[in-house]
């Protein structure tokens, strides 16, 4: 890891710098506030506001069309809102930024359904994702240096597929892909992690260690889980939101967020 | 290591095939076509020799379109233009070096004194100039498709309407090389050439060195292409192509991407047309009707989409199907290529190169 969080951003308050430094003075990486989006006249976030500390491995959950996903898609430049705003740290609007440079600044995202590089191999895929220059002129002319080669073996153990390295990545089993998506992520060097249903087709055995890895990631990054499987979220959870109808309905502990009445009828009907 | 990223640029027999090839270019077709007398059964006629430089023109443009379409996934039924937008703006040049052998024997081209012209429309400025040509060779297909390219990509126009957008281009642009007024010969284009470079044209000394330099051209594209593909940039285009959200979530703007090999490719679709021109003699707006365009896509298929090898070898069997059936059954060449083209996306979805592999 670089030290950027202590480099506090200071060129004052315009944050259009795709690669300015993540400003966490306050100890919060992703702050939301009132956001909304509707489509065709469906409010799929109604006024979300929700803020995320560093080093913090939320949890969210909530019914089907509860806007998960949206707020994800707005977190990372696919939809913009139409109102209220997204800050990364302190000082970085990602509201006003592209896909590629909200990732350059330190977002990575994993799909609902794994999205990875079909035709390339593990390792190319690990390659392409690595934090590098990415412009069209630095990718003509680079060459991996040994300390890279280094961070791609690293991350092949770490997602346990290196014996598959040179394999065509369309050719791994459906929870390898995951995992291969989540080494993808880890090889961009972000802050702020947003996962949606990353365990998703896995067995129970690779859900258990996927629950280990985020647990272990928590604190060096920042992690935005989502998911269905509330064993899986049992399991890992410190803190939970509950979305409904694109607004937060509670938020805290398991037990906390269980017992809320609010929630119970939420899930259960009335 | 294994994993290790992309292939070898080439492998030893890669190589060999390509000194192969070379040689056939730059030495044995010379010998046969020059050295060897017109009466031996072993002399290659001056039709032959145009017949293949023609097919290396077009194979370069299906190596472009190869590295838009194959690798970047960007399907374009317009390069036919940026072909003749090259084609055009050698072919002024060439007007130019006629001089005052025209029919008319005036110093204008003869379709400007039959339009009762008094002096050079604006877009002739300096055409007499053979490095200004050049120039434009490059720079017009280039730039159009730079300008085109950057609101289309940037407004992430993608997959069938990005196709029919290039089907329009062209369409649009034959319409206005059709008029009179636009001042490029109207219907009847350029032609009638009779110098370059002070050298007359129709010489088989000029005709092989206009073969020589287009089999360079060849194999210079190919080896750009094959550099470009195995490098990291190549990686990343095939990723755009198979997944661009993800692409753009690792942090590439991929408009950047895009717009820079589709600029390069309707580049060399210039410098393809350019070398088209002066050895097949003529240049009109046919050159950039919709169907031209479309058969471009059909040479790349069949040989096999992001092969790079595939399209030379679909350019050359296509054409060469082309000049068999348009001399032996005139009528009924348009059949065949949908037949062979209906055959191919129906058994060969990875073209011939598909079938050399599966052999293997």
């Amino acid at each position: 890891m670089t030290g950027n969080a202590t480099t506090a951003n200071e060129s004052g308050g315009f944050s259009r710098v795709a690669s300015g430094d993540l400003d966490t003075t306050h100890g919060v990486v992703l702050y939301l506030e009132d956001i909304s989006v509707s489509f065709d006249g469906f409010k799929a976030l109604d006024k979300l506001s929700l803020s995320i500390d560093i080093g913090e491995l939320r949890c969210v959950i909530g019914p089907n069309g509860a806007g998960k996903t949206t707020m994800m898609d707005v977190i990372t430049g696919k939809t913009r809102p139409d109102g209220g705003s997204v800050f990364f740290g302190q000082t970085i609007d990602l509201t006003r930024m592209s896909e590629a440079e909200i990732s350059t600044a330190g977002v990575g995202r994993k799909f609902q359904k794994p999205t990875i590089f079909e035709h390339h191999s593990v390792f190319e895929n690990l390659e392409l994702s690595m934090k590098a220059d990415k412009k069209v002129r630095s990718t003509l002319f680079s060459r991996l240096s040994n300390e890279q080669r280094d961070r791609i073996a690293d991350t092949l153990g770490l997602i346990r597929l290196r014996e598959n390295s040179g394999q065509i990545a369309g050719l791994l089993s459906h929870g390898q892909k995951q995992w291969l998506e989540i080494g993808m992520l880890l090889m961009q060097e972000p802050r702020l992690l947003l996962l949606d249903e990353p365990v998703a087709g896995m067995s129970d055995e690779e859900t258990e260690r996927t629950g280990e890895l985020f647990v272990s990631l928590a604190g060096k990054h920042s992690l935005v889980v989502v998911e269905h499987d509330m064993a899986f979220i049992e399991k890992i959870a410190r803190k939970i939101t509950v979305l409904h109808e694109g607004s937060v309905l509670a938020e805290g502990s398991m037990s906390q967020v269980q017992n809320d009445p609010k929630v119970i009828e939420v899930y259960l009907g009335r | 290591m294994t994993g290790a990223p992309g292939q070898r640029f080439y492998g030893p027999r890669g190589w060999a095939i390509l000194a192969l090839c070379s040689i056939a270019i730059f030495v044995v077709m010379p010998l046969l076509n020059l050295a060897v007398p017109a009466d031996s059964p072993f002399h290659v006629s001056a039709y032959w020799v145009t017949l293949f430089g023609k097919i290396m023109c077009y194979a370069i443009v299906a190596v472009a379109l190869d590295l838009v379409w194959g690798y970047a996934g960007i399907l374009s039924l317009g390069h036919g233009l940026f072909f003749a937008l090259g084609g055009y703006a050698f072919g002024m040049y060439l007007m130019r070096q006629i001089g005052s052998d025209g029919q008319y024997r005036q110093p204008m081209p003869d379709f400007m004194v039959f339009l009762d012209w008094k002096e050079f429309p604006w877009q002739w400025w300096n055409s007499d100039s053979f490095l200004w040509c050049a120039m434009l060779v490059v720079v017009v297909p280039g730039l159009l498709a730079f300008v085109f390219g950057y609101f289309a990509f940037r407004s992430r126009v993608k997959g069938v309407y990005l196709s029919i957008i290039t089907q329009a281009l062209t369409f649009a642009a034959m319409l206005l090389f059709f008029r009179n007024a636009t001042g490029f010969g109207g219907n009847n284009g350029f032609t009638d050439f009779r110098r370059i470079l002070d050298i007359p044209i129709a010489t088989p000394q000029t005709r092989m060195a206009l073969f020589a330099i287009t089999g360079a051209a060849l194999i210079g594209t190919l080896l750009l292409a094959r550099w470009l593909t195995t490098s990291r940039f190549g990686r990343v285009l095939a990723a755009i192509r198979d997944a661009e959200q993800r692409v753009m979530f690792c942090g590439y703007d991929t408009v950047h991407y895009k717009l820079f090999v589709w600029t390069l490719s309707a580049v060399i679709c210039g410098i393809a047309g350019a070398l088209y021109v002066p050895q097949v003699g003529i240049i009109n707006p046919g050159e950039m009707s919709p169907a031209n365009s479309i058969e471009i896509a059909i040479w790349v298929a069949v040989g096999g989409r992001g092969t790079l090898i595939g399209p030379i070898l679909g350019a050359g069997l296509v054409n060469g199907a082309k000049s068999f059936f348009t001399q032996a059954f005139p009528e009924y060449w348009l059949y065949a290529l949908g037949l062979i083209f209906i055959l191919v996306t129906l058994f060969l979805p990875h073209g011939v190169m598909g079938l050399m592999k599966k052999k293997q």
